[in-house]
């Protein structure tokens, strides 16, 4: 007969049971646990400080800032700069419409019962970054033009990021099914275009890309700076990623294989519907890994005179009006940073839990 | 060519299949002096086979024998390297055409069942007829729903095969091969991954697919399967085949002494 379930001790559960289980074990628990609570109130209150209570929020140039705390007014006061970068005010609205459709298409991908989310994801990869493509430089429809010379700020680094993003993910997927082809010829270019990519320091490749690339094209035919350096990203970034997708596609068991095969499916169909959908489920951590890295390393492109979000925030930094507000600066451009990078690593752990089907072979 | 020779015969096991004494005499594998190595290891050495459409052949043999090896030839999951194999009409050449539409014909059940883990199992069912046959999808799960009713689990249907126990597993491989509507089965070592309690089920499903009328090659150490439902027993041993015999010739009268060496063993554990 089975006995009535029991409760636990009420020692071991609630407030005080999981302090005792988990802070006051032992005596030295206790010393490192007490010496930790001092840590935190002597380290946190001065941070609060800074950053919040002796902050000043408010005024119009850099002689308000008299207190202790951040300067936070300094960010206010040069925000549009810091978003949108030399593009002219009357026409942020198009960037706007960006930001907007960028936030209806990734918002709901946090959302667990989102209806139709699935397409709103479909729509940030394909239909964003075509209307993207006519909206933010103009001339067409009407638009009017703005060079991509103006582009700059936060605008810029999302543009670098979710292009070379964009692009690289299916460009690496290909290489790496090249690199294990069974035609010498197709895996000998997959292999050269890896291993000569992925070991040049993006640096040189965006050297490359803005000094010397212009030498070698014909005469007439020019790409604007903000396109080489684009290129020369996705072709460095699908090589790590081609890494990466391989990784997985070795993980996926010879059995699959066969079984696609048996079944009479074709090698395009084998891998699209097969290995591919299990192989990129298993390196979710190392695509967004690899989507992190890039995300900072667009910072990168300062050096060939791209101004994005970091290199706007240091050129403001040395304007004469303001002073001693490097600290905001770069804490600004850490925040921006993190709350990107944070959003694809939550998203990329929300998607493999459910992508999860419980079958780990 | 080929296209048109199958639609034809597509019709044909289906009418037949009730009545599976009936069958006609023609010829659907035809093996010839069949050749295969692994680098330098000759793995299958001269293998010569005719099967007949509706006929049920059990392989056994000690492991290492090339057993597995050779009817993964026959939908050229491995390569021959001299002889020949005809399948339904085609041979199977380097030719990728051939080779398909060779696979579309011949169902394969494995030893580790390989079913798609990132697919429920209603899915995995429909994605060979959908992509290779191109049927549409309602069609296609109506089939899917008909064939894991004969292998009794369709309230399954909507689980990932990562829930499902090794014998659900192995009977959802075999509903999947079947929505294909092959005329020949392939089993490997089918209940050789598979806890004890969980053969019978699995072996049930393959009984009542021989009394259909499928063609069937399995290779097996279930003797008992062997006895009721072969209509002939091949033991191969290191890459031949050394006997050829209907079932009760095979268990009470064989004629090879690797055969009855082989028969002691397995009988006596």
């Amino acid at each position: 007969m089975p006995r009535p379930s029991e409760l636990p001790p009420i020692k071991e559960i609630g407030a005080i049971g999981w302090m005792r289980k988990h802070l006051f074990s032992s005596w030295y628990n206790t010393v490192l646990t007490l010496v930790s609570v001092y840590l935190i109130v002597t380290l946190i209150g001065p941070l609060l400080n800074w950053v919040v209570f002796e902050a000043t929020f408010a005024g119009s140039s850099s002689s308000d800032c008299k207190g202790e705390g951040a300067c936070w007014l300094f960010i206010g006061q040069r925000l549009n700069f810091f978003i949108y970068g030399f593009y002219p005010d009357a026409l942020q609205w198009r960037v706007d419409v960006m930001f907007g459709l960028l936030a209806v298409a990734f918002a709901p991908q946090f959302m667990e019962r989102f209806p139709a989310r699935k397409y709103f994801g479909l729509f940030g990869m394909t239909g964003l970054p075509l209307i993207g493509y006519f909206l933010i430089p103009g001339g067409w429809f009407g638009l009017e033009e703005v060079q991509s010379s103006k582009w700059g700020g936060l605008m810029l680094t999302l543009i670098l990021a979710y292009v070379g993003i964009l692009a690289a993910l299916p460009l690496g997927t290909v290489l790496a099914l090249g690199r294990r082809s069974d035609m010498p010829v197709i895996r000998g270019i997959c292999v050269v275009f890896i291993e000569v990519w992925r070991a040049v320091p993006l640096i040189t490749v965006l050297f490359m890309a803005s000094v010397m690339l212009p030498l070698f094209l014909p005469e007439g035919m020019n790409f604007e700076k903000l396109m080489r350096a684009l290129i020369g990203i996705i072709l460095w970034q699908s090589a790590y990623m081609a890494e990466v997708v391989r990784g997985g596609l070795q993980a996926i068991p010879k059995g699959q294989y066969e079984a696609a095969s048996a079944l009479g499916l074709g090698y395009w169909k084998k891998m699209g519907l097969i290995v591919l959908p299990q192989a990129l489920t298993l390196v979710i951590p190392g695509i967004v890994n690899t989507f992190i890295a890039l995300f900072k390393d667009t910072t990168l492109v300062l050096i060939i005179g791209l101004f994005d979000i970091l290199g706007a925030v240091q050129s403001t930094i040395t304007d004469p009006a303001w002073q001693n507000v490097a600290i905001e600066g770069y804490v600004f451009v850490a925040f921006c940073f993190w709350v990107f990078c944070f959003g694809m690593s939550r998203y990329s752990q929300n998607l493999e839990r459910k992508l999860d089907t419980g079958h780990k072979t | 060519m080929i296209e048109s020779t199958l639609n034809t015969d597509d019709k044909a096991p289906k009418s037949q299949s009730l009545d599976s004494t009936k069958r006609p005499e023609s010829t659907v594998i035809k093996v010839e002096d069949m050749h295969k190595w692994y680098g330098k290891f000759h793995v299958l050495k001269g293998l010569n086979l005719d099967v007949a459409q509706g006929e049920r052949i059990v392989i056994c043999g000690p492991s290492g024998s090339g057993k597995s090896t050779f009817i993964r030839c026959i939908n050229r999951l491995e390569e021959h390297q001299r002889g020949k194999i005809i399948v339904d009409g085609v041979e199977l050449t380097d030719d990728l055409k051939q080779i398909d539409s060779v696979r579309r014909e011949v169902g394969m059940v494995f030893q580790h069942f390989n079913l798609f883990p990132h697919l429920t199992v209603l899915e995995n069912c429909c994605l060979a007829p959908l992509w290779v046959r191109k049927i549409p999808r309602r069609e296609a799960e109506a089939i899917a729903m008909e064939y894991l009713e004969r292998v009794k689990i369709p309230e399954q249907a909507h689980k990932f095969p990562g829930q499902l126990s090794g014998g659900q597993q192995q009977r959802v491989a075999i509903a999947r091969s079947l929505c294909m509507k092959p005329k020949i089965m392939l089993f490997d070592e089918p209940t050789s991954a598979l806890d004890p309690e969980m053969i019978k089920e699995v072996l049930d499903v393959m009984v009542e697919l021989a009394g259909s009328g499928m063609t069937m090659i399995c290779v097996t150490h279930e003797m008992g399967f062997a006895k009721t439902v072969a209509d002939r027993v091949i033991f191969m041993d290191q890459g031949e085949i050394v006997e050829v015999a209907p079932p009760h010739e095979f268990f009470e009268n064989p004629q090879e002494a690797r055969t009855q060496q082989f028969l002691k063993q397995i009988l006596h554990h």
